[in-house]
């Protein structure tokens, strides 16, 4: 067991796979002799060379593009983006081409890549450095959409998702890349040098594409959350004093509901979080599951935290935020409805 | 200074009930563009990128340096291809105007560029084509039932009935599946073709898009890609002049020709006839041997003209002359083959009426047993719960009961009134 931060436990996962298939191959901007503007892939391309490592033009539609048809090709291409804020010229290539390949072939063609892309807010970046944008993602069907909370939940998926044969879309909250992140901008980061969650086995491993992780057993209420959101509930249940049961969805698409499900099944009240802006946001995909399959057994309106429907902001940037007070507040208006 | 000098709209030199008028396009003699070596350096062959090559003559000879050594089986297989296709296309199209399919696209005048590149290319290239490129479906031997039964949505659709007509693929015959999200395949043959070099194989990739769409940003990603790492693969430009209603001035085409565009980018780049099934052939086999020589993609444009509607959805005299092909000045591929396999003394006119009604007959004899695997309203029908099949390559929970609940609706008895549809 190795102690890593996210970014060391993606590039472990990255070089683990590398190693294992020749078929891997990393394109991206900077990814190559650099290391990425985030230093996931660092010492990746002096290891495996420049054809396997390709440092990539600033054309994110020609990234995607190749890559599918690497991966038509036999290869099991990583694309990077360099943020998640970034990937919208490849929008096209992913819904239109990438998502549907295998449907629209009957399974004769597909493209097994998996798309990195770094995303969320808490680092200063304003409306271009700190979206979140899965909730546009899983609503493609044909990709699978992952965002682990932690480094070994981050090594154990990405490794899941270069094996996929399905495409996957990757994000990685940057907020976590070196340390877990409660949400409050006084306090600083816990490094994971001293995180259980970042002992990390160096070796391959994996962890499960489709299924959530309960991180903390309760009975008060269920916070669903991912990424850093996970580590904001985690603080914010300390604030409210609420015994809380925080499930780390983890992989939003396809969603593991039966773990969600017998969460609030269990303690009757459901508090859901996320830093994506809240209209047609992911969340309301996860309310209206918790609403179908746990009606009977709710006994407070379930309630939404999430980003502002607004630009993400450079300013004011921790009063939009879904910080530690904005979501104890959620946590004890749900414990106070009857 | 006026609106009008201050902002430009492109005008097509003639609209309908206006006499057709090609003096816009810049020809050249047959024969007379010279033939550098496939390894030239981009530099020194910039012209042919505004040249038109072109090798058969008006008397149906081979002329100049781009004539092809090339055997007259190989001629009379283009020719049969052609015809195939052609007849192809016209069985499809009056099937759609009887209801038979939901829609069609045809290829009506430009059978030769995909058949003479399809016969360029070796087995083991990969195709990228646009919808307009049945012929390489034809010339590497698709049995044009399976591409009738995609069209059909039947319960042989190599697509399971989730795509419209004429978006075949064939991942036995190496042609990728056609998009209708335009030009999206042109970056995808730079990544098959950037893959085929990591892996260091002998095979290229070759894509096709028309000119309307070299305006996405795709088509500049591919060159870009295609440039920055020396993919092999042949990039190719269909201009047949008419997108639906635009014509080639609003992609961009009134000020230099499309081929120029891979001149910024370092691409070889070279115009062609693409109603000249020798030049065609020619051009694409030059650029092959490029790719596999390591000296990186060729941008090639070749100029024809779509004869037909841009689909069956649209009526193309609302737009432009009537008649305007008939003054189109590059004249027909099939015809100028075969005046050529005549001035050759291969071929004679009795040989020709007997290929187009041989391979009418093929044609007849394949549609009726397309017909017999039924279509999208009449059985064999497609099991309509296969739509939630390969959505994934394993079906998750969701779509399994999304399934369920589709089969469940079958048994459905609204409460007040009798079943009905939905």
């Amino acid at each position: 067991m190795a102690q890593m931060n996210m970014v060391q436990a993606l590039n472990s996962a990255m070089d683990v796979m590398m190693e294992r298939d020749p078929g891997v191959v990393i394109l991206g901007e900077d990814v190559g002799y650099f290391g990425g503007v985030f230093r996931c892939t660092e010492g990746l391309q002096k290891k495996y060379g420049e054809a396997r490592v390709i440092d990539a033009p600033i054309a994110e539609g020609g990234i995607v593009g190749c890559a599918i048809g690497m991966g038509v090709n036999g290869l099991r291409p990583i694309a990077e983006m360099q943020f998640a804020d970034y990937i919208y010229p490849g929008f096209d290539q992913i819904v239109s081409e990438l998502a549907r390949l295998r449907h629209r072939t009957a399974g004769d063609f597909f493209a097994p890549v998996t798309i990195r892309a770094p995303c969320g807010g808490g680092i200063r970046g304003g409306q271009t450095h700190s979206q979140s944008p899965e909730g546009i993602f899983t609503h493609v069907c044909g990709l699978k959409v992952v965002m682990p909370s932690n480094p070994r939940d981050a090594k154990g998926l990405l490794i899941s998702a270069i094996e996929d044969d399905d495409p996957v879309i990757f994000f990685e909250p940057k907020r976590l890349y070196h340390g877990p992140f409660e949400g409050d901008p006084e306090q600083p980061a816990t490094s994971w040098a001293e995180h259980p969650l970042g002992e990390v086995p160096a070796d391959y491993y994996t962890v499960p594409l489709g299924r959530s992780q309960v991180v903390r057993e309760g009975g008060d209420v269920t916070v669903l959350c991912y990424g850093t959101m996970v580590h904001v509930a985690q603080a914010a249940a300390r604030l409210a004093g609420a015994d809380a049961e925080i499930v780390d969805v983890r992989t939003l698409a396809p969603l593991d509901a039966d773990t969600i499900t017998a969460s609030v099944r269990k303690t009757g009240r459901c508090v859901i979080v996320h830093e994506a802006t809240r209209f047609s946001g992911y969340g309301a995909e996860l309310l209206a599951t918790v609403q179908e399959e746990c009606f009977y057994h709710l006994e407070a309106p379930v309630t939404r935290v999430a980003g502002w429907d607004t630009p993400y902001p450079h300013a004011f940037e921790w009063d939009y935020f879904p910080g530690p007070r904005r979501v104890a507040a959620a946590i004890e208006n749900v414990l106070e409805a009857a | 200074m006026t609106q009008a000098a201050r902002f430009h709209v492109p005008h097509p030199s003639a609209r309908p009930g206006e006499a057709p008028d090609f003096g816009y396009l810049r020809l050249s003699a047959a024969g007379a563009v010279e033939r550098p070596s496939p390894d030239a350096r981009v530099h020194d062959i910039e012209h042919l990128a505004y040249d038109l090559v072109r090798v058969l003559d008006d008397d149906g000879q081979a002329v100049g340096p781009w004539a092809p050594s090339i055997s007259g089986e190989t001629l009379r297989a283009g020719l049969s291809a052609m015809v195939l296709t052609r007849a192809f296309d016209d069985r499809l199209l009056r099937m759609q105007r009887q209801g038979k399919l939901s829609f069609f696209m045809q290829t009506l005048g430009e059978e030769a560029v995909s058949v003479a590149a399809a016969l360029a290319l070796q087995p083991g290239d990969m195709l990228f084509p646009h919808y307009r490129n049945v012929g390489l479906h034809i010339a590497r031997g698709h049995n044009p039932v399976e591409l009738m039964c995609q069209c059909l949505s039947n319960s042989r659709d190599m697509c399971k009935g989730r795509q419209m007509p004429i978006m075949y693929h064939w991942a036995r015959g190496n042609i990728f599946s056609i998009s209708g999200n335009l030009a999206t395949q042109f970056p995808q043959a730079v990544g098959w073709a950037m893959a085929a070099a990591i892996k260091n194989e002998q095979h290229i990739a070759a894509g096709w898009v028309g000119e309307g769409s070299t305006a996405e940003a795709d088509f500049h990603h591919a060159l870009t890609f295609a440039a920055v790492y020396r993919a092999p693969v042949v990039l190719n430009v269909v201009n047949n002049q008419w997108a639906i209603s635009s014509f080639q001035g609003f992609a961009g085409g009134e000020r230099r020709p499309f081929a120029a565009r891979g001149l910024g980018y370092g691409i070889a780049s070279i115009r062609v006839d693409g109603n000249d099934f020798l030049a065609v052939f020619a051009v694409t086999r030059w650029a092959a041997e490029r790719a596999r020589m390591g000296r990186g993609a060729t941008l090639i444009e070749l100029v024809t003209y779509r004869r037909g509607a841009h689909s069956t959805s649209d009526d193309p005299s609302r737009y432009r002359p009537r008649d305007e092909w008939k003054a189109w000045p590059l004249g027909d591929p099939i015809d100028r083959l075969q005046a050529h396999l005549i001035a050759r003394g291969e071929w004679n006119e009795a040989d020709q009426a007997a290929l187009e009604a041989d391979r009418k007959a093929h044609v007849d004899a394949c549609w009726r047993e397309a017909l017999s695997y039924g279509s999208m309203t009449e059985a064999p029908r497609l099991d309509q719960y296969e739509l939630f099949e390969d959505v994934y390559r394993d079906m998750p929970r969701h779509l399994i009961a999304q399934r369920d609940a589709l089969r469940a609706l079958a048994d459905y008895q609204p409460k007040a009134g009798p079943a009905s549809e939905g």
